[in-house]
């Protein structure tokens, strides 16, 4: 039975910079990455190839040894210029060179009807679309060797400037029946898939067959898919959920179509600095430089890898992240202001309604927000904050204080297996004491995996 | 404003670590975030942008939203002075007067609040190496509402360094603290000075003047207390009190303004409910405390009607409503957040018992007319009680959903 579940919690940051539904034509970028810290739980990775080599579109380049069967390939045909690494030999970005002839290694063709579970796992393992599958808890790369009690995919994003997948994905229904198909065989329960309830089913959605369709609507969060697996089947503690975003399933179905490793992808171009929005079709890990140089109405910006809330900061020549569908553009905030913790604003975006706060008289204004870290970190002082932008039955700041306090069976008891950072990004956003909220989630599930 | 910037940035190295006044950074850094908003931007990865609030905004929110007591406070003050000496029988007559009186007595209160909180929390800062607190600002501020004016300034001071010490920066600062800080305060002088600040003469200044024939000093509670003992009805010994005065003095209506003797801030319960408006209109107190407040208090006032053993019992309870400093208490104290209880329906609960308790203790413990001070520091005591069984019941749901 499929549900209709209304959410009142949580809170629509509206900005400026929205992408309009229409593809763009940029220039093709030049250079590719793939980034291992993308991939979390990723704990020993093992560089497979060496500066120079020449590599097709799926061809491994990357593996953790502490688990081998899952290979992250290339997403573009090229040679491997570079591979980055940081502080202690942390590796960073294995960049590829694209030859712009996209060829493509070529996988055995999967049959969902006679493959056995087992072999289609390794099958995808092996081709590279499996680090597209999210276990939860944790927010971990699945383990193929795993049986999840369910799969979730949320059909909309609610974060800021997101895509609207109605639209990226137009086109690819096929793919994702294939995916779907391929994704209900790995599991002993149910796919399920979470579309906005606030407007009609995208056509790439509602003809969907072997899946559970279930409408969420209200404000952000209810695009997030841990707050959708919280009101359909929450996780308890020693449950496995996987979870996979749609451009994702999208790819899966690809593989399992055309046997052949497909990172191409529809995302947005979004922010309140770019002259130019819109959407474009681009591949996995591509550089961002062709999009925004040149497209840039001020100087001074922060280019963010996925959105706000709960994207990466990026350079100019950066790249997009795997598991990200949008890039944002937005003023740097490193600046003082005057008296800026007094004068009343009707220009800066707030959550509360305290005096000089004027955002909430125009609630359908559109932003432009900067990275200012507006004050400073402080103790918990104002209460049932974060409870009004959850819209789960979980206590955020008991919960962080339990991260906090390093108390296991706190964290375990208060519902640290049902959250990932983007499920409490919000509670960071509007936080009076300005916390790292998602830092700190990291930190606590961090704990509990590694212990 | 540049040149002020200008002149941070020439200061800031003599603080940052390896200056010359290095352990000075935390009294500088205060001074400094307070003329500028820092120019920190937002980490690589997590949240990019950030919520326009603070914590300097939302104490400050606090701190105006209590101006219409502190300005009534001023003028009362004034105005019960100018009554008792003879010297005036209209409400807004002498008007500069009163005033003028009034700020001579109020003013220096606060100053001396603020400058003993201020220099405890600037030592405590530079000592422990942790910025300072904007909890003090409103600490300051309500100190001084809640002593009389005739409150000797060296006690509002020790009182002030009392609470700020031992109720707050020995638990670690704002928002560590259990008890809520100015209400410590006012329990210490009550029970170290009782002489000055419970009795029928602290309430009203008189000065080197001599008060007018009849007059008392008592406050509404202490009359209705002492009608319960006399067996007059409340509401009859209150229009008989002060006449001398020729005003009607403790009517309902005068003791919901306020025009009535009491500690500075506390007497209008008018005022009060305007602060409330603030606070609950921005988000920054939690109505649920509030609005449960009241509604254990008039409650409680019906149980008592009930009983009726005495005539203090019998009082109708809206009066609880407007006498003493109940309202002035559930609004500025009993909400603030880091004291009171946190989860949400731990609010609805604590406010309600801090209703209750009040009228229990008005109505029957004789040492004390007032029930307020000690209703919320024991609720604030209560509160992690209370929000652990509301975070156990949230426990217990996820663990039933697990083992269905």
């Amino acid at each position: 039975m499929s549900k209709v579940v209304k959410l009142k919690k949580g809170f629509d940051i509206n900005l400026a910079g929205k992408a309009p539904q229409e593809l763009a034509e940029f220039s093709t970028p030049e250079t590719y990455a793939i980034k291992p810290t993308d991939f979390l739980g990723i704990q020993r990775p093992k560089v497979a190839v060496n500066v120079g080599d020449q590599v097709k579109a799926g061809t491994t380049l990357l593996f953790d040894k502490a688990m081998d069967q899952v290979k992250y390939a290339s997403p573009v045909s090229g040679e491997v210029i570079d591979v980055k690494r940081g502080e202690r030999r942390k590796l960073l970005e294995i960049v590829i060179k694209s030859d712009g002839k996209n060829t493509q290694e070529k996988f055995d063709s999967v049959d969902l009807d006679s493959i056995d579970r087992d072999a289609l796992a390794s099958a995808l393992a092996e081709s590279g679309v499996w680090p597209n599958i999210v276990q939860r808890p944790f927010g971990i790369v699945a383990n193929p060797a795993d049986t999840p009690k369910a799969i979730f995919i949320s059909g909309f994003d609610s974060h800021p400037l997101a895509p609207d997948f109605g639209f990226a994905l137009q086109g690819q229904s096929e793919a994702m029946q294939a995916g779907i198909n391929a994704l209900a065989k790995l599991t002993s329960g149910k796919v399920h898939l979470g579309v906005d309830g606030s407007k009609g089913t995208p056509d790439v959605f509602s003809g969907l067959k072997n899946v559970e369709i279930n409408k969420f609507s209200g404000p952000h969060p209810a695009g997030n898919v841990g707050v959708q697996i919280h009101h359909i089947d929450p996780i308890n503690k020693g449950e496995i959920v996987w979870t996979v975003s749609p451009s994702g399933v999208a790819q899966i179905g690809r593989f399992i179509i055309g046997g052949v490793y497909d990172a191409s992808k529809t995302i947005a171009i979004t922010g309140s600095e770019l002259t130019k929005t819109a959407y474009v079709k681009t591949i996995t890990g591509a550089s961002v430089t062709s999009f925004v140089k040149g497209n840039l109405n001020s100087g001074h910006v922060r280019v963010i890898s996925g959105n706000v809330l709960t994207g990466e900061k990026i350079n100019m020549e950066g790249f997009l992240g795997f598991y990200h569908n949008q890039i944002t553009v937005i003023p740097e905030g490193d600046y003082y202001e005057f008296l800026g913790w007094a004068k009343p604003t009707t220009k800066k975006l707030s959550y509360h309604r305290a005096l000089g706060l004027l955002s909430f008289l125009t609630p359908k204004k559109e932003f432009v927000l900067d990275t200012n870290g507006r004050g400073e970190e402080r103790a918990f002082v104002q209460t049932g904050v974060f409870e009004s932008v959850t819209p789960m039955d979980i206590l955020p700041v008991y919960l962080l204080k339990a991260i906090m306090a390093e108390d296991f069976d706190e964290m375990e008891e208060l519902g640290i297996y049902e959250v990932v950072e983007e499920d409490l990004a919000l509670c960071e956003f509007v936080d009076v004491s300005k916390h790292p909220v998602q830092k700190l989630v990291r930190e606590g599930l961090d704990l509990i995996q590694y212990s | 404003m540049k040149f002020l910037r200008d002149l941070m940035d020439k200061q800031k190295p003599l603080f940052e670590k390896g200056g010359k006044l290095e352990q000075f950074y935390y009294a500088f850094e205060a001074g400094e975030t307070f003329l500028f908003s820092p120019n920190h931007t937002t980490g690589i990865k997590g949240a990019q942008v950030k919520d326009a609030i603070d914590l300097k905004r939302m104490m400050i929110t606090v701190v105006v939203a209590m101006i219409p007591c502190l300005l009534f406070g001023i003028y009362n003050t004034g105005h019960q002075h100018m009554l008792a000496v003879g010297e005036t029988a209209g409400l807004w007559e002498n008007f500069g007067d009163k005033l003028w009186v009034g700020l001579q007595l109020v003013l220096p209160i606060v100053i001396v609040a603020y400058a003993a909180g201020g220099a405890v929390e600037g030592a405590f800062a530079v000592i422990r190496k942790h910025p300072i607190n904007e909890g003090f600002l409103v600490t300051g501020m309500l100190i001084p509402l809640v002593v009389p004016a005739t409150t000797p300034l060296w006690q509002v001071a020790l009182a002030t360094v009392f609470a700020v010490v031992i109720a707050k920066e020995v638990f670690g600062g704002t928002g560590m603290n259990i008890l809520n800080v100015a209400m410590t305060a006012r329990a210490f002088l009550y029970f170290a000075y009782p002489a000055q600040l419970s009795g029928d003469q602290v309430w009203t200044y008189l000065g080197e003047k001599a008060a007018v024939d009849g007059f008392s000093g008592a406050t509404a509670l202490a009359v209705a207390y002492n009608a319960g003992v006399d067996s007059v009805p409340v509401t009859e010994a209150l229009a008989n009190h002060n006449t001398a005065l020729g005003s009607d003095m403790f009517s309902f209506m005068n003791m919901f303004i306020g025009w009535i003797p009491g500690s500075i801030g506390e007497t209008s319960t008018l005022m009060a409910l305007l602060g409330a408006l603030i606070l609950i209109g921005t988000g920054v107190a939690s109505w649920k405390i509030i609005v449960s407040g009241f509604a254990g208090a008039y409650l409680m006032g019906l149980v008592m009607n009930l009983f009726a053993a005495n005539e203090f019992m019998a009082m109708p309870p809206q009066y609880h409503w407007v006498m003493g400093g109940i309202a002035f208490g559930i609004v500025f104290m009993a909400t603030d957040p880091v004291s009171a209880a946190q989860t949400e329906v731990g609010k609805w609960i604590y406010g309600l018992l801090i209703g209750m308790l009040t009228v229990i203790i008005r109505v029957t413990n004789p040492a004390y007319p007032e029930g307020i001070m000690l209703a919320v520091l024991f609720m604030n005591v209560f509160a992690p009680l209370i929000d652990y069984y509301v975070v156990k019941a949230n426990k217990t749901r996820r663990l039933q959903r697990a083992t269905v």
